[in-house]
């Protein structure tokens, strides 16, 4: 065939030129990493995601500076009030501000969330990264238990282990990584298993790298792009889960200004005072569509095919 | 072919086992004495140790779950439960299929609209439909399910009064709000996969042939296309069917629907375990049947796949590693 010029080599070309002129013609050494995060940068929806994301961390780790009110203080006189200048979002059941609740409230989802899947991975990834690297027997055993516990839908399995051990952050952070363990185990096993087959795997193995070795240095680097996306998605699903299970009042509950105990609190004053639910709903919603926009963006940043 | 249902069905079993000793483990090591919610915490102590005696709460733990598990297989029996001294699975039978309604239809509304809204945002890719369907997708995916469903409530209950908040007793017009609420995290999330798989498929040299060879449009599209960009959105029916059946457990608290979560989510506030045991035994049991025939509907939609159960045996393997390999990449791009 011949070779074409398309449009899209054009500006490719387009593109280099001008990189080579920024850096005074010099060629600038290219990394996977470097070139995936170009392309992550030339993602305007991913960008916004990421800027979101680094606003509602700072809010999370600033909130008792900026919040207005002290999110704890009740008002029995002005309860469920309409946004107004003194409370732009409104006053809770209670009589407490729901802007400086929604403050505090970013450091119970978005923080909590990471953990989960921190430890989903930490745990599930280590079932997932020996099974994939031992093969055989081992391989078998692991993927058959967590077969077991991938029949249990996961929203069922969290809700059944926080009820067990009961409310509080802690056992809802367990309960959560339980459900989860099977899925993350899987990812990281499919990664590892695609990279395992590489020819510079085996040389490892021919110069004598230790199994640890060749699973920490040479195969988790490798298998990272799928874990890296699944990684913010999983942490946008975590952050539903915690908001579901604090809504049907299975982990963290009223007083704490949990988005989701917030919503679990308000739920009987949707005829009377609608806004005490819509914040703290909206709130969720733009966090987890911001880790949405960013987990597409490393996705398409670290697989350039499926644009 | 056959062989390999007998092997998939004979594989059920431990899996189920399995399922059980997670249910049964986690009622045993729940907090609360099983005397002091049947009895009540002011019997008598001695009331309280023969009846622990009666029931065999003092046998080792292997002991208490195979008497548990020989209940089952024998006589059905999942236990009574505390508060209503009934039966748990009749309980449970009379409530599962208001929770089968509800995860079928929110499955059923979240394919019929999702596949065609990935279609259509596929072929005209980039165009203000496909953006369209990206940022619908994107809500579907991102908004709090039981948010959702409030909001829902406010406007088409408490506003418009055009759909009734509670489902019991309201008939047909009682489902939609429910049904609506866990479609959407679904029509999403099958719009999204549908989309990139059809654009994969797009691709392909066969497409080309087709279009190539005078085939109209709309055949390129739906028989050629469609069917193989199929395979990636079967493999997530599984995760499809689960976040369905996670999120029927909280619709049915939001809108009173009578079923076997809004049975659960009682019974775990009530402390009444073997409610609690049996319900998730019960749906875990049921999913992981369900799972068994997604597997097999695979061979319908992709017959390749067919061929390699009539294969040898070695094939077989190798080629079922490699369908499990591609429903896993499948899981971990959406999951």
């Amino acid at each position: 065939m011949a070779k074409l010029y398309t449009p899209a080599m054009a500006k490719v070309d387009k593109r280099k030129a001008k990189e080579l002129a920024r850096n005074n013609g010099k060629e600038v050494k290219s990394s996977p990493t470097k070139e995936a995060w170009k392309r992550l940068k030339r993602n305007k929806l991913a960008i916004v995601g990421m800027i979101v994301l680094i606003i509602i961390f700072v809010i999370a780790i600033i909130g008792p500076w900026i919040a207005p009110y002290d999110y704890t203080a009740p008002d029995y006189e002005n309860w469920n009030q309409k946004p107004s200048s003194e409370h732009i979002m409104g006053t809770d059941p209670y009589g407490r501000d729901i802007f400086s609740r929604l403050i505090i409230g970013a450091r119970y989802s978005v923080p909590i969330g990471f953990l989960i899947v921190i430890f989903a991975f930490a745990v599930g990834g280590t079932l997932g990264a020996i099974a994939a690297y031992y093969g055989g027997k081992v391989d078998m055993i692991i993927m058959r238990i967590l077969d077991v516990f991938q029949s249990i839908p996961p929203m069922l399995m969290a809700i059944a282990v926080v009820a067990v051990l009961g409310n509080g952050i802690i056992n809802l952070i367990i309960s959560i990584v339980i459900s989860s363990l099977p899925a993350r185990a899987r990812i990281v096993r499919a990664s590892i298993l695609t990279v395992k087959r590489n020819d510079y795997i085996e040389s490892a193995k021919a110069m004598g790298a230790s199994n640890k070795r060749q699973l920490v240095k040479f195969m988790l680097p490798n298998a990272l792009g799928p874990i890296l996306t699944s990684f913010t998605f999983s942490v946008a699903t975590a952050i539903l889960t915690i908001s579901s299970l604090s809504y049907i009042g299975l982990g963290i509950t009223e007083p704490a200004p949990e988005w989701g105990a917030m919503l679990s609190a308000g739920k009987a004053y949707l005829r009377t005072a609608p806004h005490v639910l819509l914040f703290p709903g909206l709130a969720i919603m733009i966090t987890v569509l911001a880790l949405n926009l960013f987990g597409d963006g490393i996705r398409d940043a670290l697989d350039p095919r499926l644009k | 072919m056959v062989r390999y249902i007998i092997n998939r069905l004979l594989w059920m079993i431990p899996v189920i086992l399995g399922v059980l000793l997670i249910a049964f483990f986690l009622s045993s090591v729940a907090p609360g004495r099983v005397a002091d919610s049947i009895l009540g915490y002011d019997a008598p102590e001695e009331d309280k140790l023969a009846l622990e005696e009666e029931m065999g709460l003092n046998d080792p733990f292997i002991v208490r779950y195979g008497r548990y598990v020989w209940g089952i297989v024998t006589r059905g029996d999942l236990g009574n439960s505390y508060k209503t001294r009934q039966p748990v699975l009749t309980e449970i039978l009379s409530k599962f299929p208001n929770t089968l309604k509800l995860t079928f239809f929110a499955v059923l509304v979240a394919l019929i609209i999702g596949i065609p809204l990935g279609v259509v945002a596929a072929v005209k890719q980039y165009s203000a439909i496909d953006n369209a369907t990206m940022v619908f997708a994107l809500f579907g995916v991102s908004v709090p399910q039981f948010w959702f469903a409030l909001m829902m409530m406010l406007i088409f209950s408490v506003k418009l009064k055009l759909l009734p908040a509670i489902t019991t007793g309201n008939g047909a017009l009682g489902w939609i709000l429910p049904v609506a609420m866990v479609g959407i995290a679904n029509v999403g999330m099958i719009a999204r996969t549908t989309r990139s798989s059809m654009l994969e498929v797009i691709r392909q040299d066969y497409i080309r042939t087709a279009r190539a060879k005078g085939q109209k449009e709309g055949a390129v599209i739906f028989k050629h296309a469609l069917r193989n960009s199929l395979i990636p959105v079967a493999a997530t029916l599984g995760n499809t069917i689960a976040s369905s059946l996670g999120g029927s457990i909280i619709a049915e608290s939001i809108f009173s629907v009578n079923g076997v979560g809004l049975y659960m989510l009682n019974a775990i506030n009530g402390r009444d375990w073997p409610a609690v045991q049996g319900g998730l035994a019960f749906l875990a049991v049921v999913f992981s049947i369900v799972m068994l025939f997604i597997d097999l509907l695979y061979t319908v939609i992709d017959p390749r796949l067919k061929d390699e159960f009539n294969a040898k045996n070695k094939m077989k393997a190798n080629k079922r590693a490699a369908k499990r390999a591609a429903r896993e990449a499948a899981r971990s791009a959406q999951a």
